[in-house]
């Protein structure tokens, strides 16, 4: 799914990520922790192509990404669905319209989709709030709502970037539960956080590993959950 | 067709990602009204200038003066005699004397009203009116000197260049001045589309993230300025039409002023006015978001 090979990124002369080498096969769970500013964004704005490593190569989806131009990054996104801990939406447009909104980039029929949008809407607990717009959502809204945008091109690969950051413990579990729920539906999870109780809620419930990112190197933390 | 214009416009679902309102989206459209209204102006100031001047050549090329000085017992003499020579000269409608009154009338503006004209040693003068391309004026002029030796024969050739030259010269700045209109139409659209895709950042990044590619994004915001420069400029323009169709025209009337409107089929071309003003906001959109999503990058 993802391959690193030597991969390494810095800002100016500070490097962030220093030679990575590292898999992340299809279905799999991998937490991403290490204290802030250790680079775990960087990483993972690598693993979603928002930035190609200065060094090395990334491989995604059997691809090398380091060549590819920018339409094609723009196609493989499409595979990989984002959610930030700040989720940005479109303000003007409704939770469905921002929901539909990768439908809408990619061309396809919406009123073709409105079932899948409907299941969707149901399954993040949405469905009351199709027409609300996104500043009229509460925190923990606004991430279930990354979350059905993040997913309803049905991705291959969710990258989470602390989407828990920002809501209480409660819908921080309903949100990893989601991500336990997509994971047994086959798709690869790649979640970053600094909150070592969510990594530990997760604990019995899927087979998770856990990557340590610290001072630019990446590394295997313990034999997984 | 409809996958060239789609190609150019993007679909109408993608016109939505673009915010529908906004600081330059107000800008947009009462700066193409506003230059669609000027343009009209400059238009109807072309057409104007050329009719008026089609008129004045036509006018000039069709008349002379002879112009008799000679001693006083000679001038009718020689007037007759030159009257002679011009009607039986081919390429000659018709030569009349210019009486008392007419000639009073001429003078008028300098000399006054009150013109005592018969103690005046005025030269006679013969109104000419010619056909076609006119008569031989070489021979013409030989003929009279022959036969009137103080006839003078003018063509109006010496004040039909100026003419035409002062015409041509408001022609240029009519033209000028509609190409300057178009230049600060694409410079105001492509401010305004450069401050739109500036305040769209965050807009811009979310669709990057979902997957959108910039030529996605670029006709986007292509189409949603388009239109908005388009409806501005239909606004302009009909405001402006609005405003000349009472304009009172003086059919024949030599004054610029007094033509400065549209005639009969001419007020089919400001309505190519918006269409035009559309047609430079898309170039101008396209080549300044395809820059900002290159920058942004």
């Amino acid at each position: 799914m993802i391959s690193l090979t030597n991969a390494a990124f810095g800002y100016g002369s500070t490097p962030i990520i220093r030679d990575v080498t590292q898999e992340l096969p299809a279905g799999s769970f991998h937490f991403l922790t290490g204290p802030s500013g250790a680079g775990k964004t960087t990483f993972l704005k690598m693993c979603y192509l928002a930035l190609r490593p200065q060094q090395g190569t990334i491989e995604i989806f059997g691809q090398d990404v380091t060549q590819m131009t920018r339409d094609q990054v723009s196609n493989m996104r499409r595979k990989i669905g984002v959610v930030h801990q700040d989720c940005q939406f479109l303000d003007h447009l409704s939770v469905q319209e921002n929901i539909a909104l990768p439908l809408k980039v990619s061309g396809r029929d919406i009123d073709e989709n409105m079932d899948n949008l409907g299941d969707l809407l149901n399954w993040v607990g949405m469905s009351h709030r199709i027409d609300a717009m996104p500043d009229q959502l509460s925190g923990g809204e606004r991430q279930r709502l990354a979350l059905a945008r993040a997913v309803i091109m049905s991705p291959d690969m969710i990258v989470a970037d602390e989407p828990t950051g920002n809501v209480d413990w409660e819908m921080a579990e309903r949100l990893l539960t989601l991500l336990i729920e997509l994971n047994k539906m086959g798709k690869t999870i790649l979640l970053a956080t600094h909150d070592l109780s969510l990594i530990r809620a997760a604990k019995g419930r899927v087979s998770a590993k856990v990557l340590r990112l610290k001072n630019g190197d990446l590394q295997l933390a313990g034999a997984g959950l | 067709m409809v996958r060239t214009l789609k190609f150019l416009f993007g679909s109408r679902a993608s016109d939505k990602i673009v915010p529908p309102r906004g600081n330059s989206a107000w800008l947009t459209f009462s700066a193409a009204a506003a230059m669609a209204f000027i343009a009209v102006f400059a238009l109807a100031l072309a057409l104007a200038v050329d009719r008026v001047a089609d008129r004045w050549s036509l006018e000039l090329a069709q008349t002379a003066t002879v112009r008799i000085v000679a001693p006083m017992d000679e001038i009718d003499m020689q007037t007759e005699a030159a009257l002679k020579a011009l009607r039986t000269t081919p390429g000659i409608a018709s030569a009349e004397v210019l009486n008392d009154e007419a000639q009073a009338a001429l003078l008028a503006p300098w000399l006054g009203e009150d013109l005592p004209i018969d103690t005046l040693p005025l030269p006679k003068l013969i109104e000419v009116v010619v056909l076609g391309d006119g008569p031989d004026v070489e021979n013409l002029k030989l003929r009279l000197a022959a036969e009137a030796p103080g006839a003078r024969f003018d063509d109006h050739s010496k004040w039909r260049q100026p003419l035409r030259s002062a015409a041509n010269q408001l022609r240029l700045m009519a033209l000028v001045s509609l190409m300057l209109v178009a230049g600060t139409t694409a410079i105001i659209v492509t401010l305004a589309a450069n401050a739109s895709l500036a305040a769209s950042a965050s807009i811009i990044k979310t669709l990057r993230l979902i997957g959108a590619t910039d030529g996605y994004i670029a006709r986007a915001f292509v189409r949603r300025i388009t239109f908005r420069t388009l409806a501005g400029a239909i606004v302009g323009a009909a405001l402006a039409m609005l405003v000349m169709f009472p304009y009172p025209t003086l059919q024949g009337s030599g004054e610029i002023l007094a033509n400065l409107t549209f005639v009969g089929l001419h007020w089919v071309l400001p309505v190519s006015i918006p269409v035009l003003a559309a047609i430079t906001a898309f170039v101008a959109t396209q080549v300044a978001a395809t820059r900002h999503l290159r920058r942004a990058a």
